[in-house]
């Protein structure tokens, strides 16, 4: 009741000076009006340049198994065969911070097209969900499916750089080429991504079903050197798990009498590193730690043992996205601080100079049976109407604003609730924190000396 | 009956070091209903007496006793509620909101009242007081549309709107010419004699003087005549 007569009051003296209470809110109006508009179009560009860093592969992290030793002698990092398709099927399961994953064998041997032939830098043998991770698309024809991956289907997918050295920028779609000898059809080509980071050409490479490439084309685990001239494959037949049927089976069961008594070794069906997608550049360490977890304990680790896999991250990207996302923020709040303190003066000065001129109206008010508190309140109320409104009529600017850019210049924006609510807030503090002074000065006034004044 | 009792108030104001000493000793009572003036040279201290009476200010040394009630020691708050409940003034230069209209100043007091009014009552109120000063068809006008009589009327409708026991009136005729004068001092009168309202002007004008039924003379700080002793009823 008292609250609305005192807005009501407020609102009737801003309404005696209408150009003054307009000139007094155009601080605030294009300070609020600027943050909002700089809010929407950063926060724009910020996922627009998140969005093409994660597309470079900053939330991808690579699992590779861990290192064997013999004598003393290290093999190298991915030389242990301890990493399972189930343990890439396990971290998309158990972790919640992993958006994906898939599995990937790596070759690296001669690919023959007709008379040409070609060495590409990687071979990949992965699960469709590889293009999902590594945010790539496809340009012609189609990918591989997971059908074509449990039945080890002989097709692949290429990339430009095989496009054009091999079928010289002709359509492969549909051709048949040869990997070490292995026949495989090609079912579709890859959006051509460019050199990465330390300038390896990324389209220099052939997506297979994982399972064609570790049991028809690299026969063991994958070695980095050129396999062109070893031996032939191997082991196709423990692919017999890849198919799961309640059919009869050939042979008889062993009971686990018989399999403890004659103990045989078992074969692993071991992949050569994992890719997983974080959710998110914010869930990268969480996706790390969980990633770890399920690992140890599938690979039964004790407490104290040292891993048998390593996690790589993309740190040198990641950290280039969280500081140009920090930067932008910092910036944007620079903007809007000093444009929300510059209205907020603006409003002090004008409630300073109303003030003096009403002094007798506030001498009359304090005669009539007015308090200090009421004229605090008064003088108080009617900063912060202004600031309000000044806040409101900002936002509709700052959104106009940014509409108008995007509309002209096609920048991305985004609507921020978060920056409306934030400069209602600011307004409304600003009206409180810089009207508090004049409206004190005001409440102070002397009743006699105030009605005296010319 | 007393409205108003003093009894031996000093008032000094202290500028730098200096001591002035404005009122030094006054003692004065006023019956309720009485119609009287505050006459005095300029310097003599009735704007301080009147600033003192009104509860604007409080004195040095000395008691005041308003309708019954020791008010010299008050806090600003307290005294805020007293100039709101119980007494009204009227100025020389009429003070009203610039830009407002009539109706808003004359309701203007009613927003600090202790006891509130709806919105709508406080307008029916103050129209009530309007129609009364003659100026039912002015009730939407500014300051600025009205002459000074007319202005005069809505400071006076003002200091009415809180019901008050005693009014004070601080020159009210000295920006108005005698005819609307002589408008402005009846409605004192009319007000005095019909509603029983205690009236005190300040004035130097002993052609206003004339008007009250008693003339208390301030001179120097002390009450050289009137002093309420041989003040009778009106």
């Amino acid at each position: 009741m008292k609250s609305i007569r005192t807005i009501r009051t407020a609102m009737r003296a801003l309404r005696r000076n209408p150009m003054r209470a307009l000139l007094t809110t155009l601080g605030i109006v294009i300070g609020v009006g600027a943050v909002i508009a700089m809010m929407e179009i950063g926060e724009g560009s910020s996922a627009a340049i998140q969005k093409s860093i994660s597309a470079m592969g900053a939330n991808v992290l690579l699992v590779i198994p861990g290192t064997a030793a013999s004598g003393g002698v290290s093999f190298g990092a991915g030389s242990v065969t301890t990493l399972t398709p189930e343990d890439c099927a396990a971290l998309l399961r158990d972790c919640p911070a992993v958006r994906n994953a898939a599995p990937a064998v790596r070759a690296r041997t001669q690919v023959v097209y007709g008379n040409r032939n070609w060495v590409p830098s990687s071979i990949y043998g992965t699960t469709p969900a590889f293009l999902d991770i590594r945010d790539w698309s496809i340009g012609d024809g189609e990918v591989f499916s997971d059908r074509d991956v449990l039945n080890g289907n002989k097709v692949c997918v290429l990339g430009q750089t095989l496009v054009r050295e091999l079928f010289g920028g002709q359509s492969p779609v549909g051709k048949e080429i040869r990997i070490k000898n292995v026949s495989f059809r090609v079912v579709g080509t890859l959006n051509p991504k460019g050199a990465n980071m330390v300038g390896m050409d990324q389209d220099d490479i052939i997506l297979a079903p994982w399972t064609t490439i570790k049991y028809r084309v690299t026969g063991s685990s994958a070695q980095v050197a050129n396999q062109s001239a070893a031996g032939s494959s191997s082991s196709v037949n423990t692919l017999s798990n890849l198919y799961p049927s309640n059919g009869p089976t050939l042979y008889p069961q062993r009971s686990d009498v018989q399999a403890a008594d004659n103990p045989m070794p078992v074969r692993f069906t071991n992949v050569d590193q994992v890719l997983a997608a974080a959710a998110g550049t914010a869930e990268i360490p969480a996706a790390i730690r969980q990633i770890s977890a399920v690992l140890r304990e599938r690979h039964r680790i004790r407490e104290g043992e040292a891993d048998d896999f390593n996690i790589r991250d993309m740190t040198e990207m990641t950290k280039a996205l969280t500081s140009t996302t920090r930067m932008m923020t910092n910036l944007l709040l620079c903007v809007a601080a000093i444009s929300l303190v510059v209205g907020g003066v603006g409003i002090m000065n004008i409630m300073l100079v109303s003030v003096t001129e009403r002094t007798r109206e506030i001498g009359l008010r304090m005669a009539v049976g007015a308090r200090a508190g009421d004229i605090l309140r008064q003088f108080l109320v009617e900063a912060v109407v202004l600031c309000l409104v000044g806040g409101g009529m900002g936002i509709l600017l700052g959104h106009g604003g940014s509409w108008l850019v995007w509309m002209a210049l096609r920048w991305p924006v985004a609507t921020s609730p978060a920056a409306i609510v934030a400069a209602v807030a600011v307004s409304a503090s600003v009206g409180i924190i810089f009207g508090f002074y004049p409206a004190w000065k005001a409440s102070r006034l002397d009743p006699i000396e105030a009605l005296r004044y010319e | 009956m007393e409205l108003i009792r003093l009894k031996d108030i000093h008032k000094t104001y202290h500028i730098g070091t200096i001591d002035v000493p404005v009122l030094k000793g006054v003692s004065l009572t006023v019956q309720h209903g009485e119609l009287a003036a505050l006459m005095g040279a300029s310097g003599s201290g009735k704007s301080t007496l009147m600033n003192l009476l009104g509860c604007l200010d409080r004195p040095s040394s000395g008691e005041y006793w308003l309708d019954g009630q020791e008010i010299s020691r008050l806090s600003p708050n307290q005294q805020a509620a007293i100039r709101s409940g119980k007494v009204g003034f009227v100025f020389q230069s009429f003070n009203l909101l610039p830009r407002t209209s009539a109706l808003e100043n004359v309701a203007m007091p009613l927003s600090y009242a202790a006891d509130h009014l709806s919105e709508r009552q406080a307008h029916k109120r103050a129209e009530e007081l309007l129609v009364r000063m003659g100026l039912g068809d002015r009730m939407h006008h500014e300051p600025s549309q009205l002459s000074g009589g007319q202005q005069q009327r809505v400071a006076i409708a003002r200091a009415l709107v809180n019901r008050p026991r005693l009014l004070f009136a601080d020159e009210p005729t000295g920006n108005l010419d005698s005819h609307t004068s002589e408008d402005v001092l009846r409605i004192f009168e009319e007000l005095n004699t019909h509603d029983g309202i205690t009236i005190l002007l300040v004035t130097h004008d002993p052609a206003v003087a004339r008007h009250a039924r008693r003339v208390i003379r301030i001179h120097d700080g002390v009450i050289v005549d009137g002093d309420g002793a041989e003040g009778g009823e009106p």
